[in-house]
């Protein structure tokens, strides 16, 4: 677009929106070509795995089914099934409680408790996945807030101070190395003890999570200014405070937004782990845990995608922040 | 109250050795690079013994390191058990098969640039998705046994591998591919010669990160169901019965085999990578 703006040429113009245009397409198009493949194969991956059930299904509502009875069939492989009976396979994709839901179940599951229960003026109703999702986007954005905001003074702290940057950030890059998300439930049970429930303890994961890729980030990025840049400033004769807001903050803008990104993942991952050893009633790891020992596969999958939906628009949320910002200091790339 | 302020006291004299050594000509040597961070340490445990033990904090809420320390000698063949079951068959498994699917696929990308351009998207969305949460429906198709926690691990490990293999096998510079045209090198000549060479820090950065996933996933997935060992069956039942310096333990070990595994890659990175500017000077 750059270029058709310079040129003065009316239809140069409409040239360059033209190539932008194929350009998208070329880009678009392979991953839909993936996207469609995944879906197929998830669409044929049904067949054998909801099989059996489909085929019992089928012999009860009265078809002739090769083998008779369930019981000969439990321990036959699926492949074998479903080349005996060719004309009962329609049953995969419309299963109640399949091992593999299609596509087109979760899609409608996630439409029914999101949009459809909206329309009914319930958007906010214990079935409802905005419930869900909110309870846990509070937390992580909580816990988000929490640690970016510790990580960074941290970060400032290292950098000013040789004793502190040799005695913490060895332990910093190490704890990254550490599963971390081990102490979540620990954490949880321990708050709740003292008496701290609901949603602190939550988001004290979550900030756990996203303390440690925020210090590694912002110490890389406090340092990134050049040796020529910060004489420059000691040549202003400019104090460390008047350094620390002129010179390094601004230049850490870049690594902060990449530690931000990796940060609201992990927070996110955080607080759908943290709801998992309390057997909590709300939030998207809770319909997890409950669909998963009342064999509610549908609901399993719905959630997952509402985790992942979450999940790409905090992520995406920052990288536009990411433009915005570095696109108004000139930094955009 | 005797404990608490000696612990005190012990963080002042060692915050003050600290800034004292880092101010003196031992900071830049090996020595002084690992005895700051070491001291730091050993104050934290030293405030967090002292504080628990002078403040009389229940052991359900806190245990001291010692206590944790006593717990661990007396149960190393439980722990050993859990670490075999999660770390060993769930992680290090998944880890391998995980690894080695990611490559295959990331070499078919190369092969075909649709390929390439459709799945590095994909690749790099989904290695930002809460991953863990398959969990449920991994557990429910693979049984209770480490299978399931592998099969997760294999899942989480796969997305960052895969997009940074990608992203390195087009790390060779077009001097070099003509170089290698210049040779009439074969393109599996150029591949094996020139691109997965350069394409190994890459690759390694990929394997370094999916080191620590590889050991949530198989602990988390363990939170959803698991036979009566694994350092997840472990963490969450122990919790319950509020035994939290066996808790402790656990995490100790998951923090030992996190850090060591981790370590082992970047061991084998640094002989495979010698030649890279990063790897360089470091003796």
């Amino acid at each position: 677009m750059a270029d058709a703006a310079l040129t003065a040429s009316p239809g140069a113009g409409v040239a360059g929106r033209g190539r932008f245009a194929a350009r998208a397409a070329r880009a678009v198009w392979p991953v839909l070509m993936i996207v469609g493949v995944i879906v197929a194969i998830w669409y044929a991956a049904c067949l054998p795995m909801n099989v059996k059930e489909s085929l019992n299904q089928a012999e009860r509502a009265g078809a002739v089914i090769v083998p008779e009875g369930g019981q000969a069939r439990r321990d036959a492989s699926p492949w074998v099934l479903m080349a005996q009976n060719p004309g009962h396979l329609g049953g995969v994709w419309s299963q109640d409680r399949p091992r593999l839901p299609a596509p087109h179940q979760v899609a409608v599951e996630l439409y029914e408790t999101t949009v459809g229960m909206a329309l009914a003026g319930r958007a906010f109703s214990n079935r409802s996945l905005f419930t869900h999702a909110w309870v846990t986007l509070s937390a992580t954005l909580l816990g988000f807030g929490i640690g970016t905001a510790l990580g960074i003074l941290l970060a400032v702290g290292i950098v000013h101070n040789r004793a502190m940057d040799m005695s913490v950030m060895p332990w910093a890059i190490a704890s990254q190395t550490i599963p971390i998300l081990a102490l979540a439930p620990m954490i949880i049970v321990v708050l709740n003890s003292v008496g701290i429930s609901g949603l602190l303890p939550k988001a004290l994961i979550s900030a756990y999570l996203s303390f440690f890729p925020v210090v590694v980030g912002m110490v890389k990025g406090l340092r990134a200014p050049e040796a020529a840049q910060l004489d420059l400033l000691r040549t202003y004769s400019a104090t460390r405070a008047e350094t620390l807001w002129k010179l390094r903050l601004p230049a850490s803008m870049p690594y902060l937004f990449a530690s931000l990104k990796v940060g609201v993942a992990a927070s996110l991952v955080g607080a759908i782990v943290a709801e998992l050893p309390t057997g909590a009633v709300a939030g998207l790891g809770a319909r997890l845990l409950a669909g998963s020992y009342y064999g509610q596969t549908v609901q399993i999958w719905s959630a997952l995608f509402a985790a992942a939906l979450l999940a790409a628009a905090l992520v995406g949320l920052i990288a536009l922040a990411q433009r915005l910002v570095l696109g108004r200091m000139g930094m955009a790339r | 109250m005797a404990l608490i302020a000696g612990s005190l006291v012990f963080w002042a004299v060692a915050w003050w050795l600290n800034v004292r050594l880092a101010a003196s000509r031992w900071a830049g040597t090996a020595a002084g690079r690992l005895a700051v961070p070491a001291i730091f340490g050993l104050t934290l445990l030293v405030l967090w013994e002292g504080l628990v033990r002078g403040l009389q904090v229940p052991s359900v809420i806190l245990p001291p390191p010692s206590a944790i320390a006593a717990r661990f000698a007396v149960s190393t063949d439980i722990l050993w058990a859990d670490f075999v079951q999660t770390f060993v068959k769930g992680a290090l498994t998944g880890y391998a098969i995980g690894a080695v699917a990611a490559f295959a696929v990331a070499l078919a990308a190369d092969r075909w640039e649709v390929l390439r351009r459709g799945m590095l998207p994909v690749g790099s969305f989904m290695a930002a998705l809460p991953i863990v949460g398959t969990a449920p429906i991994l557990v429910m198709w693979f049984g209770f046994d480490w299978q399931s926690k592998a099969a997760v691990v294999v899942v989480m490990v796969f997305f960052p591998i895969l997009v940074n293999t990608v992203e390195g096998l087009r790390a060779a510079d077009a001097m070099q591919r003509d170089l290698m045209i210049t040779y009439a090198a074969s393109p599996v000549q150029t591949l094996l010669k020139l691109r997965l060479p350069a394409a190994m820090p890459f690759v390694f950065n990929g394997l370094k990160i999916s080191t620590t996933l590889a050991l949530i996933g198989a602990i988390v997935a363990e939170f959803f169901g698991s036979p009566t060992l694994g350092m997840g069956f472990r963490i969450s039942t122990e919790v319950g019965r509020l035994a939290l310096d066996m808790v402790w333990a656990e995490i100790v070990v998951a923090a030992l085999a996190g850090s060591a595994f981790y370590g082992a890659v970047a061991l084998i990175e640094r002989r495979v990578t010698f030649w890279h500017p990063s790897q360089r000077g470091r003796g």
